[in-house]
């Protein structure tokens, strides 16, 4: 049987970052398996710009953010297998793969990383009434034919979901001569980011009608037209709102999904808020020396925070296949539990071991609703340690908080962190 | 164009008619509207392969069912197409229910459907844990099953085409007439002469056969919605369950899909329109609701899709079968409703029997039974398909990951006999795209595939019928 | 131009809430967290400008477009007129990143360059 040290499942950023930060901690013996023909993942199609500040320190597009880190993995001779799939992968770390070239093989590693990203959330999923005509994409499925194979789409847009890949592919559209009529948000507030509000819809007058849903589409062929109406409180449609559009195309880009079907064949413990792995401080998740990483472990909102997460996962599942895959490093410690609470939606971790954190490690959160001028409060037990103002959340903005292991150490029989919104006094 | 025999609409009445009368030495033609076969009501219903306790003794609907029924195993392994003999159960939630489940029973026997057993509640939720607590009684029929329409249709249609019987796809019959002993069929097309003809038209089926005949036909659509599951929620029941039927049909049934994803419809609703399937949120709403009567727990967040279907009710709520009384040569398989899918099997038998009786044709010597069904790769035990991908390395690329869709079979299901056209086609033969994303990551890759290999431009690619463009510029 | 404007910055992904107030003295930014903001919101009011993303057909190349940027900000009222440029041109690969794809964007003075590497396509 073919083995590796540390086998990566997907070469998105997440894939990347983390086999170049295992190498750099020492591994020589990293395997890549990429299930589209190229690496750098969903970043290929991403050519708007605004990726890289954090990282780089500059601005840059998908494809040249990706390019940096797919240099970087060549330079440092990391294996790379594309066209590869991965179709199962066994408790003890036999992966399953299937390519062209290759055919059917079993790949054994000591150490796994899960970094298989992310879909979209289809029109089914959405239980969007109406007709089933061509001309119905989700946003990314648009994007790939509109900058990858230069098709255009439609002529007259309409977009549900405000989702960033939405905000960014109705300017795309524009830019390509269509129309784009409106983008409709089912929430009260954008699940995108401001900047993109302002760049992308503001800057061509496209309107943002939040609180809206599409309740029917038109077209035997294809898309003629989509009704929009104003939703209540409890994300109905209102009788008597509706408003009519016609158009030949409806984008939908209305959240994110993990894909975890490889995580649940494992058997792997799952959180039910991020659909993604439960993982501990090393990001490890409930099989010992598999690790996740990225958007397979919960949505991101900037790729930066994945090559960050992802690299921290590179180093451990280096780490772990250096103390030779033996038990996980633990400390004696019990594991303490992390809780999301009062506006926090989850966190990730979900656990840590006080013991044998590292120094310091970035809790990532998203809160449930538009907050401002609450605070992110941190309880060790019933005790809060930490109480950062914030002016502004949303839930369509990742947080984070950072513990440090010197805190948590003097909390003895500490059981429980707990991070929470409180509104201020 | 002359032929002996014309068969109007390609779905699985009238792939099944073509493909029995291919074993006689008669030159048949089927003429169907669409850019594919199997794209009306056969794509969408409940994919059911009923006992036969619904339906009156005595009608068309029984005896066909109960002899469709006991073909559809053999024909399903002749034909290589997915069925699954699961069983089935009809549910009675109250004591004022239960005449109307024994009078099911007592028919079910009339009609001669094997094996039937009433079940308390109990009993019937040790076969199915996931039956409502509100059950008391059920109607079991052990051969209760579940059918892939596509894949029969689609199975019925090459092998008929194998047989020489021609496909006249996206050739819209527009007008009938009598001409000296046949018929001549107007198309979009031009002009088809038959000396007999079969109207399996399904929903338009009225039309054709009044253009012929004086005594009139009316066919009701009647629209059913459906909500489809993932494959995660495919083993949340094991057979098909039913709710004691009504005026409008069998009620709202659960049952599992033989590709394992769970199904749950119809809804039933008489419009005008013959070609208005949207689904609408009233209907998708009672689905839900309905489903949750029979089935607890129904995980509704693991809908991935929600569709349509129209049922071609005639108003006299039987099957019209058979050569129509002041309109010699012009057969008839009208009023398809529930369980034609079921049927199929002996409708085909039946109406080729009887055309052939008419004609004088004589049955072919070298009429090829057995047809072999597109490869799934991912089905294959390892090593064979290891040794598949070793000789077609074109079934190592997984194009649609949901459903483990390789490029090799989205190729085979282009260049087999009748192969498909439109991304639709592709679909219904292979399930690329009907996962979990709904194609969002393989349509780009099918669609370069079919334009490479059709050489269809793709500006010009569809998602079914002309018009149904996928890129508009 | 006297008065006062919100603005959100697009600077980087924190989009902060931006005050401008124009004043015979000078323009006053607040709200920002750091001199991006400032940069922005002074260039909003005056002058505004946007990097333009798109893509440019490619001959020969193992994939049918590379995608290109500005390579710094042009005027927003150029953007259409950019693209059209952008859109009629096309060039032979291979092509690398940082690849000169047009020397002058519709008379704006910017370049436009290859965001993506494309090779040859060995098929021709």
């Amino acid at each position: 049987m073919i083995c590796h040290d540390i086998v990566i499942i997907g070469g998105g950023p997440a894939g990347l970052a983390a086999a170049a930060a295992a190498r750099k901690n020492g591994m020589e013996d990293i395997l890549i398996l990429e299930r589209d023909r190229v690496l750098g993942g969903i970043l290929n199609q991403c050519i708007h710009n605004g990726f890289g500040l954090h990282t780089f320190k500059e601005e840059l597009t998908g494809p040249e953010y990706a390019s940096r880190y797919i240099r970087l993995v060549k330079e440092l001779g990391i294996s790379c297998r594309t066209g590869s799939m991965v179709l199962s992968i066994s408790r003890d770390k036999e992966v399953t793969v299937v390519s062209r070239e290759k055919g059917l093989q079993v790949i054994r590693a000591k150490a796994l990383i899960l970094a298989m990203g992310c879909r979209e959330r289809p029109r089914g999923a959405l239980n969007i009434p109406g007709c089933r005509p061509a001309g119905i994409y989700t946003a990314g499925t648009a994007q790939r034919l509109m900058n990858i194979e230069g098709y255009r789409v439609g002529k007259e847009a309409v977009i549900l979901g405000s989702g960033d890949i939405g905000l960014i592919m109705a300017r795309r559209m524009v830019l390509e001569g269509a129309k784009v009529k409106a983008v409709a948000e089912l929430m009260p507030y954008s699940g995108g980011l401001k900047r993109n509000i302002v760049q992308c819809l503001d800057d061509y007058g496209i309107p943002l009608k939040l609180g809206y849903t599409v309740v029917d589409i038109e077209g035997q062929d294809r898309v003629e037209g989509v009704t929009l109406a104003a939703v209540g409180p409890d994300r109905k449609p209102i009788a008597g709102t509706e408003e009519h559009y016609r158009c030949d195309t409806l984008l939908l880009s209305c959240g994110l999904i993990p894909e975890n079907e490889l995580s649940k064949g494992m058997g792997l413990p799952m959180n039910p808020v991020t659909s993604g792995p439960m993982v501990n401080d090393r990001l490890e998740t409930g099989a010992a020396g598999v690790f996740a990483c990225g958007n397979v472990l919960h949505v991101h909102d900037l790729v930066d925070y994945v090559s960050e997460e992802a690299a921290l996962a590179g180093e451990h599942a280096a780490r772990y296949v250096r103390n030779g895959g033996a038990e996980s490093e633990t400390s004696g410690h019990l594991p303490v539990i992390l809780r999301a609470e009062n506006g926090v939606r989850y966190t990730v971790p979900q656990s840590l071991d006080p013991g044998a954190m590292a120094e310091k490690v970035t809790v990532r959160f998203r809160v449930s609703d538009v907050y401002k001028g609450r605070s992110v409060c941190v309880y060790l037990d019933k005790t809060c340690i930490s109480r950062q103002k914030r002016r502004v959340m949303t839930p369509g903005e990742m947080e984070q908080v950072t513990l440090t292991r010197e805190r948590l150490l003097q909390a003895p029989g500490l059981k429980e962190i707990t991070i929470r919104t409180e509104v201020e006094e | 164009m002359n032929y002996d025999v014309a068969v109007i609409g390609g779905g699985v009445i009238g792939c099944v008619v073509a493909r029995e009368l291919s074993r006689y030495c008669c030159r048949t033609v089927l003429l169907e509207k669409e850019e594919d076969v199997c794209s009306g009501t056969s794509k969408a219903n409940s994919a059911i392969v009923h006992a036969g306790y619904d339906a009156e003794t005595g009608s068309k609907k029984a005896a066909f069912n109960v002899k469709g029924n006991a073909m559809m195993e053999p024909l399903s392994r002749e034909l290589d197409f997915a069925f699954r003999r699961t069983g089935s159960m009809v549910l009675c939630f109250s004591e004022a229910e239960m005449p109307a489940l024994h009078a099911l029973y007592e028919r079910g026997r009339a009609n001669g459907v094997p094996g039937l057993k009433l079940l308390s509640g109990e009993e019937a939720r040790g076969l199915e844990p996931n039956l409502s607590d509100e059950v008391k009684e059920t109607l079991y029929a052990p051969t209760g099953g579940i059918v892939c329409p596509f894949g029969m249709t689609i199975a019925l249609a090459e092998n008929a085409c194998e047989n020489g019987v021609e496909f006249a796809l996206e050739t819209k019959v527009e007008h009938i007439e009598r001409a000296g002993d046949g018929y001549v069929l107007a198309t979009n097309r031009g002009l088809y002469r038959a000396a007999y003809v079969v109207n399996a038209a399904g929903v338009y089926a009225d039309v054709f056969h009044n253009m012929v005949s004086e005594r009139r036909l009316h066919i009701t659509p009647r629209r059913g919605e459906y909500c489809l599951f993932d494959k995660e929620a495919g083993g949340h029941i094991g057979m098909t369950v039913f709710q004691l039927p009504g005026a409008y049909g069998k009620g709202v049934l659960v049952t599992p899909t033989v590709h394992g994803n769970l199904l749950a419809g119809p809804t039933a609703a008489d419009q005008e329109n013959r070609d208005e399937t949207a689904t609408t949120a009233a209907g998708l709403n009672e689905v839900c609701q309905k489903a949750a009567r029979s089935v607890k727990h129904l995980p509704f967040g693991q809908i991935i899709t929600s569709f349509a279907g129209l049922r071609a009710h005639e108003e006299r709520g039987d099957f019209i079968l058979g050569e129509a009384e002041d309109a010699p040569g012009f057969f008839d398989a009208a009023g398809i409703e529930s369980p034609g899918l079921s049927c199929a099997p002996a409708i085909g038998s039946y109406l080729a029997e009887l055309v052939a009786d008419r004609g004088n044709f004589k049955k072919k010597q070298d009429f090829k039974a057995r047809r072999t069904g597109i490869v799934h790769a991912a089905a294959l035990p390892v090593e064979e398909r290891r040794a598949l991908i070793a000789r077609r390395p074109e079934y190592g690329a997984i194009v649609c990951r949901c459903e483990e869709v390789s490029e090799g079979e989205i190729l085979d299901a282009i260049k087999r006999p009748l192969g498909a056209r439109s991304l639709d086609g592709i679909k219904r033969r292979v399930r690329q795209g009907m996962g979990r994303c709904q194609g969002g990551f393989c349509t780009p890759g099918v669609m370069e595939i079919l334009a490479r290999e059709t050489g269809i431009p793709m500006e010009e690619l569809c998602k079914n019928r002309s018009g149904s463009r996928m890129i508009v510029s | 131009m006297n008065g006062e404007k919100e603005l959100t910055c697009i600077g980087c992904p924190l989009g902060c809430l931006l005050t401008v107030n124009m004043t015979p003295e000078g323009i006053f930014v607040s709200g920002n967290t750091c001199p991006r903001g400032d940069v922005y919101a002074r260039k909003e009011v005056t002058n505004p400008t946007r990097i333009v993303t798109s893509t440019v057909r490619v001959q020969g190349g193992v994939i049918a477009r590379v995608s290109v940027k500005t390579e710094s900000d042009i005027p927003k009222e150029k953007i259409f007129a950019c693209m059209e440029e952008i859109r009629k041109t096309s060039v032979p690969a291979p092509v690398r990143i940082g690849d000169v794809i047009i020397r002058n964007c519709a008379g704006t003075g910017v370049r436009v360059v290859a965001t993506k590497d494309v090779e040859e396509s060995c098929d021709g």
